[in-house]
């Protein structure tokens, strides 16, 4: 099946819209992005893996996960804003430490949308970062180790930048 | 100071002026003249631009010209292109999670 993928920047208000279709029923799709024990199947690129630690799904709850890779365990950390079931939900993301304490000033606002459709649902995703070292920190933070070879000059664009 | 370079393309000014100097480097008053806005403005976008790193100097006698550092420019789509395959990777996986669960079912 030829799943629709399309991802798209406004740079002008450093807003990122992806759509992604999945082939699979609207409880499913809402289970994959909601509930712990499938999101840790599948929101680190492997061969690294995602751990929950808490998940509270509900508006003012928390998802506190750990991404483990070879070299380092990242902490996440996503706040429920607003839920609308099984039709939307939006989060503030960040960086933490273990027990879900703030460790940059940096985030984004995120707004997952479903729609269902006859045989696949469609995911919206709206994403919006307060300033461009965040979404470095996305980058180059959780899944550097694991995209390693599109990233293979990630560590010299570090340093070029740690010097400006 | 260190700007985010989000900073410079958040006004439509800047944005205006980045995409002027972006074909010609140009001086101030030159800049000045494509906008119905206060010189002084123009040098206070001018000023943000080259804090976020943006601005090439010329001099040539007495006049100064700006020209983009496109390679700056440049680092923003870098990011975003390797977020969009992480986002793509992850959904593949997705994509196997949920075709296994699917076949659990039956």
């Amino acid at each position: 099946m030829n799943l629709l993928f399309d991802f798209t920047v406004d740079k002008a208000t450093k807003t990122i819209h992806i759509t992604r279709e999945f082939a699979a029923d609207l409880d499913l799709v809402w289970d994959a992005f909601t509930k712990a024990e499938i999101l840790d199947e599948w929101t680190a690129p492997k061969p690294w893996r995602v751990r929950t630690k808490e998940m509270d799904f509900r508006e003012g709850g928390r998802w506190l996960y750990a991404m483990i890779t070879p070299e380092k365990t990242h902490w996440s950390l996503a706040e429920f804003i607003e839920i609308k079931p099984k039709s939307s939900f939006s989060s503030r993301n960040t960086f933490s430490d273990e027990n879900g304490n703030y460790i940059i000033d940096g985030f984004s606002l995120t707004k997952n949308s479903f729609k269902a459709g006859t045989e696949t649902t469609t995911v919206h995703i709206e994403k919006q970062f307060d300033q461009l070292s965040t979404l470095e920190m996305m980058v180059a933070g959780g899944y550097k180790e694991g995209m390693a070879a599109g990233l293979s000059n990630l560590d010299e664009y570090l340093r070029s930048m740690v010097k400006i | 100071m260190r700007r985010d370079i989000f900073q410079a393309i958040a006004d439509p000014t800047r944005r205006a002026i980045i995409v002027l100097i972006a074909v010609q480097a140009m001086t101030p008053n030159a800049i000045a003249e494509h906008f119905d806005i206060t010189r002084q403005s123009i040098s206070k976008h001018l000023r943000i631009l080259s804090e976020c790193d943006l601005l090439a100097h010329k001099q040539e006698g007495r006049e100064i010209f700006y020209e983009l550092k496109i390679d700056k420019m440049n680092e923003i789509d870098n990011w975003l292109a390797q977020f969009r395959e992480i986002m793509k990777k992850r959904f593949q996986q997705l994509d196997q999670v949920l075709y296994t669960i699917k076949n659990k079912k039956k």
